[in-house]
C-alpha cells in the first residue's frame, strides 16, 4: 500500500494591503437563481461568481522569478485560475514587460496594452533550505496593489503555495474563498467491467500527487471526507460483507465502524466530524442510522420500510437530506438530525438519488434521473429552484468544492470507463478534470491548512 | 420495461445443450493411436465380416446429483428482475421453487443469494436495491421450505455485472439474484 505524502505546511502573512481597493462584490443582478450579495463596487476589476455568462477577467501572470520553481508555481496558478472559468490567463508571449519581480511597480501601461486587468506577479526565493515566494497582485487599470503576500514552506511544497496564491487571488477578485489548496479522494478504477478492481486514492485538486490508499483487493466506494480534511470513511465491499471504515489519512490507521446484522453502506460524517450518519441494511430494508463516533453508539434514524439511504448532513448539522423510495420512487426527503419530521422535498418528476448538502446550505446537490438521461443538478433545500447542471448517459455522485461553487462527479458513456468531471453551480464551466485514469465517486476536501 | 425471463432462460439451456453436443463431436472423432495403413495387404477373408457395429457416441457424464455442478446446470442459480422493482417474477417462480426442492433434498447445502442491479441506478441505491432482490429471493426459497438459517445475503449492486453491454439486453441480465453455494454440496 502506498501510502499518501504527508501534509506540509505552508506559511503566510499580509505583507501590504491597499485599504482603497476594498472590493468585495457581487453587483451585477442575479440572473441565475444564487442568492447575490449586493456590495458597493468602487475598483474596476470584476468577477461575479455569479453569473453563468460572465467573461472570464483576463489576468497575466509573468513567470515568477527565481528559476524552473518560480515558472512552475505561475503555471499551476494560471491553470488553477483557468480551470475556474472566471480568469482568461493571457498568453506570456504577448506580455510587453518582461523580467518584473515582486520588488518593482509594475509598468502598467504595458499591461494595458494587452488588456491585462489583473497581474500576479512573484519572486522565489531559497533561504536556509526553505522557499520563500514573494508575490503581488495588481489591479492593471486602477493602477492599485490589491494583494501582497509571503508564503515560507519547504520546497518540496511548492505546488501547495501555488494552490494558496491561487486561493487568495480568486478570493480577493472574486469575494468568495478559494478551493485550490485542497485534496479529492476518489475510487480508482482499473481492471474490465466483469472484473474490476476499485483502490480508494487520493490527488490534488488539480490532480497532482494521486496515490492509492487502498490495495485493491476487495471493492471500495463511496469516500467521504470528514470537516478537518485528515480523515475519510468509505464503504468496502467483500464477497461476504460490507464494511464502513474510517481511515486516517495522517497515520494510515484505519478501524471499522463496527459489525452490524446486515449490510451497511453509504456513509457520511456530520460537519464536526463526531457522527457519521450510514445506512444499515436488514432483511431487505435499508434504513439510516448515526453513530457518535466518541461512545460508538448507534441510533436509528429512520423506519420505514422503503430504502432509506444516501444521508448527508446540512452545514449545521440540525438537518439530513435522504434518499427515500417511499412514496414509489427514489425521492429527495428532508428531516430532523434526530430522524423526525421527513418531508419530500424533490417534485420535478424523475429519480433523485445522491443527495448532498453544499457546505454554504444554500443548496442540494443531487443526481437525476429522467428521459433515459442522467443528470447532476441543485436545488434549495426546500425543494425549490431546481436546476439540472449536466445531461449525459451516466452522471452520477455530485460533490462540493468547500466554497460551494463547483461539483465534481463521475461520467460513464455506454461501455466506457468512468471519468472524474467538474462543473460550476450556473452550469455553464463543465470540464473532464485533469486525471488521465478512469476514476468514480470523487469527494472534495475542506480547504486545507 | 418487462422482458420475458422465459426467452434467455430457453436460451441458456439451448447453449448448455449446443455446448454438450460439441463436446459430444469431439470425443465420437476418432484418434487413432497407430498408423491405420496397413503395411501389407491382408488376405481377403475367408468369411464374411461380421456386421458392422454403429457409431459410437460421446457426452460428458451428467453432473453428480447434489454438487454444485447440478444445481447450476439442471436447477439454475439465478433469476431476473424488472428494472427498479425486487418483485420476484411469475416466470421466476418455477426455478425458485426447484431450488427449493433441491435444497431440501440436499439439506447440508449452505447457500448466500446476491442480489445485482443494472448501471442504471446510483451506487447506494443500487446497493439497497440488490439487497432487497437477494432478501425476495431468500423470502421466497424460506416461504418453500428451506430453513432460514442455511440462507445468507448480500448485495453487490452495480458492482458485480454479468454482462458487460450496456443496452436493454445487457441490463435485464444484470438485475439478478444470484443463489451461490457456500458449502455442503457434493
Amino acid at each position: 500500500m502506498t501510502h499518501a505524502p504527508v501534509r506540509t505546511r505552508v506559511h503566510a502573512r499580509v505583507r501590504t494591503r491597499n485599504p482603497m481597493a476594498a472590493l468585495l462584490f457581487a453587483l451585477l443582478s442575479a440572473i441565475t437563481l444564487i442568492a447575490v450579495l449586493a456590495q458597493p463596487a468602487r475598483a474596476e476589476i470584476e468577477v461575479n461568481v455569479n453569473r453563468g455568462d460572465v467573461q472570464p477577467l483576463p489576468v497575466a501572470i509573468p513567470a515568477f522569478g527565481g528559476g524552473q520553481v518560480g515558472a512552475d508555481i505561475s503555471q499551476v496558478i494560471s491553470a488553477n485560475l483557468q480551470r475556474s472559468g472566471l480568469f482568461r490567463p493571457l498568453d506570456p508571449a504577448s506580455f510587453v514587460e518582461k523580467g518584473l519581480t515582486a520588488n518593482v511597480q509594475p509598468r502598467f501601461a504595458d499591461w494595458k496594452t494587452i488588456n491585462a486587468q489583473a497581474l500576479v506577479n512573484g519572486q522565489v526565493t531559497v533561504e536556509g533550505g526553505k522557499l520563500r515566494v514573494d508575490f503581488r497582485l495588481w489591479d492593471v487599470f486602477a493602477e492599485q496593489q490589491l494583494l501582497g503576500l509571503q508564503f515560507t514552506a519547504s520546497p518540496e511544497s511548492w505546488r501547495k503555495v501555488a494552490h494558496k496564491i491561487s486561493d487568495a487571488v480568486y478570493e480577493r477578485l472574486t469575494g468568495e474563498k478559494g478551493y485550490f489548496d485542497t485534496r479529492v479522494v476518489f475510487v480508482a478504477e482499473s481492471g474490465s467491467r466483469l472484473n474490476p478492481v476499485k483502490r480508494l486514492a487520493i490527488m490534488d485538486q488539480d490532480g497532482a500527487n494521486p496515490s492509492y490508499l487502498t490495495s485493491g483487493d476487495s471493492i471500495v466506494m463511496t469516500p467521504r471526507f470528514s470537516s478537518n480534511s485528515q480523515e475519510v470513511t468509505y464503504m468496502s465491499l467483500r464477497p461476504d460483507s460490507s464494511t464502513i471504515y474510517i481511515l486516517n489519512l495522517e497515520t494510515a490507521r484505519r478501524e471499522s465502524l463496527g459489525t452490524f446484522p446486515g449490510m451497511v453502506f453509504a456513509p457520511r460524517f456530520s460537519p464536526d466530524g463526531g457522527k457519521v450518519v450510514f445506512s444499515v441494511e436488514r432483511a431487505g430494508n435499508s434504513d439510516l442510522y448515526v453513530m457518535n463516533l466518541s461512545s460508538r453508539s448507534s441510533t436509528r434514524l429512520t423506519t420505514d420500510p422503503a430504502i432509506d439511504t444516501s444521508g448527508s448532513f446540512s452545514p449545521d448539522g440540525t438537518r439530513i437530506v435522504f434518499n427515500s423510495d417511499r412514496s414509489g420512487s427514489p425521492q429527495l426527503y428532508v428531516m430532523g438530525a434526530d430522524g423526525s419530521g421527513a418531508r419530500r422535498i424533490s417534485s420535478g418528476g424523475g429519480r433523485y438519488t445522491t443527495p448532498v448538502w453544499s457546505p454554504t446550505g444554500e443548496f442540494i446537490a443531487f443526481t437525476k434521473q429522467t428521459g433515459g438521461e442522467f443528470h447532476i443538478g441543485v436545488m434549495r433545500p426546500d425543494g425549490s429552484d431546481e436546476r439540472l447542471l449536466t445531461s449525459s448517459y451516466l452522471d452520477e455522485g455530485p460533490t462540493w468544492a468547500p466554497n460551494g461553487r463547483v461539483l465534481m462527479f463521475s461520467r460513464e458513456t455506454p461501455g466506457g470507463a468512468s471519468k472524474l468531471w467538474s462543473v460550476d453551480v450556473t452550469g455553464r464551466i463543465l470540464q473532464p478534470m485533469p486525471y488521465p485514469g478512469a476514476g468514480s465517486d470523487p469527494a472534495w476536501s475542506p480547504l486545507l491548512n | 420495461m418487462v422482458r420475458s425471463f422465459t426467452g434467455s432462460a430457453a436460451l441458456r439451456l439451448a447453449l448448455v445443450a449446443t455446448a454438450a453436443a460439441s463436446l459430444a463431436a469431439c470425443q465420437s472423432k476418432p484418434k487413432p493411436a497407430y498408423p491405420t495403413t496397413p503395411s501389407q495387404p491382408t488376405a481377403p477373408p475367408s468369411t464374411p465380416l461380421p456386421p458392422q457395429a454403429g457409431p459410437v457416441t460421446g457426452q460428458p457424464t451428467a453432473p453428480l446429483p447434489g454438487s454444485a455442478q447440478d444445481f447450476i446446470v439442471n436447477v439454475g442459480d439465478r433469476v431476473y428482475f424488472d428494472t427498479d422493482q425486487h418483485e420476484i417474477r411469475e416466470d421466476a417462480r418455477p426455478l425458485l421453487s426447484a431450488q427449493a426442492d433441491w435444497l431440501k433434498r440436499y439439506p447440508s447445502v449452505v447457500v448466500k443469494i446476491e442480489g445485482n442491479a443494472d448501471e442504471r441506478g446510483t451506487r447506494e441505491y443500487n446497493l439497497a436495491l440488490g439487497a432487497r432482490r437477494a432478501n425476495s429471493v431468500r423470502d421466497f426459497l424460506v416461504a418453500q421450505g428451506v430453513a432460514a438459517g442455511r440462507i445468507s445475503t448480500i448485495s453487490f449492486g452495480k458492482e458485480q455485472p454479468i454482462d458487460a453491454g450496456s443496452g436493454e439486453d445487457a441490463w435485464q441480465k444484470n438485475r439478478n439474484a444470484h443463489t451461490a453455494i457456500v458449502s455442503g454440496a457434493r
